[in-house]
């Protein structure tokens, strides 16, 4: 695999770590905007929990899961910049997980990978010649998988 | 600590409405998965990974925006159809949200179809749509580039927050009394507010992104008919 490109996903995963787990403690608290709109006609107080009034947001209803990561917290860690810190941290990389490996299992795969080629000769197309792939140099040590 | 949640909750959109929207969901998935197949090879794959990472990362970071009291995070489906196109941009997102709801407690999984719809499908098809024609005639600049993706980021969350406004109009809990226009006219103002936000944090990536890779921008490998039927003097029409 290519050196470059797992360079650059590491440096994106590093920022995308720095951003969930540091940064995002310092995100605003106030309810976004679907909530406001649909806090309309409710009354709030100073915590911006619902204290009176009719609004399509007192129609909500509790979560069929919750679990520890609930709220972006961590059940059991006190202090909620460490909570929300940690569960930013463990959801990029599950983000990264689930997602890359979906598209990993999803991705097309060279017709003819390098060793294993099935009809050496007789196809009309050739298909050694492949945009894209980068025949610079003796092959990547790394691309087995 | 106040609860965090950024989408749709349980009970505020009627079981029979949200069934039907996740049924819709699954099959516009299916088809993203098909013809996002014919882009996947082994660079997109891990690139897509890292997009849905980074949205997931900054969707934590609500902003406030200018009215009192409203914060505002990334949606992600423009930064995602600029960098991985639109139907794996269209999978990333919908990770994120099955992530965030299976895992964060944040949208309930009943409602997942509706949130999927509104910010995964509606948002990255709209944006996608706005972001192959602006690459048509904006100058093939970091300022073209960075004004295609905040109108697309822009016009992306207007596009979703009027998808729930039509889902609410289906099947709200609450009966507004013909008020839906008020609920509409609230979303549309705020997220035009909160679409800034997407719209500036979309273009920095996207020109960021660009600057260092922009081999692994989809949006700008895919200009070759574009560039053949470019007209001399970009810009106006």
């Amino acid at each position: 695999m290519n050196r470059r490109l797992w360079t650059f996903i590491g440096g994106g995963l590093l920022v995308a770590l720095v951003l969930a787990g540091v940064v995002s403690t310092y995100a605003s608290a106030h309810p976004d905007g679907l909530e406001s709109a649909l806090r309309e006609g409710c009354a709030v107080d100073a915590d911006d929990t619902i204290v009176g009034g009719s609004c399509p947001a007192t129609r909500e209803e509790a979560h069929e899961i919750g679990g520890p990561l609930a709220d972006y917290g961590l059940a059991g860690v006190r202090n909620d910049m460490l909570a929300t810190g940690l569960s930013g941290v463990v959801g990029v990389l599950l983000t990264f997980a689930v997602g890359g490996g979906a598209c990993w299992l999803l991705r097309r795969r060279d017709p003819t990978p390098a060793g294993t080629d099935p009809t050496p000769a007789g196809t009309g197309a050739d298909p050694a010649v492949r945009p894209g792939r980068q025949a610079a140099g003796p092959v990547d040590p790394d691309s087995g998988d | 600590m106040e609860p965090v949640a950024m989408h749709i909750s349980n009970g505020i959109i009627n079981g029979p409405v949200a069934a039907v929207f996740a049924a819709f969901a699954l099959a516009a998935l299916v088809v993203c998965v098909l013809r996002g197949r014919r882009d996947l090879d082994d660079r997109l794959a891990p690139l897509a990974g890292l997009v849905a990472a980074f949205i997931f990362a900054v969707q934590m970071l609500n902003f406030p925006i200018l009215t009192a009291g409203v914060s505002g995070h990334l949606m992600g489906g423009a930064l995602a159809a600029l960098l991985v196109g639109p139907w794996v941009g269209a999978l990333c997102v919908a990770v994120v949200l099955v992530v965030q709801a299976l895992v964060f407690g944040d949208g309930g999984v009943a409602m997942l179809g509706l949130n999927i719809t509104n910010i995964a499908l509606l948002g990255t098809a709209a944006s996608y749509l706005l972001i192959a024609l602006l690459l048509r005639v904006v100058p093939r600049t970091p300022a073209g580039l960075a004004a295609t993706g905040f109108v697309a980021g822009l016009v992306s969350v207007v596009v979703a927050a009027l998808g729930f406004v039509g889902q609410y109009w289906l099947g709200g809990t609450v009966d507004l009394g013909g008020n839906l226009a008020g609920l509409a006219g609230t979303m549309v103002g705020v997220h035009v507010l909160i679409g800034v936000g997407e719209g500036l944090i979309t273009a920095t990536t996207v020109v960021t992104v660009a600057t260092v890779r922009p081999d692994l921008v989809y949006a700008l490998r895919r200009q070759g008919p574009a560039t053949a039927a470019a007209p001399a003097a970009g810009g106006v029409r």
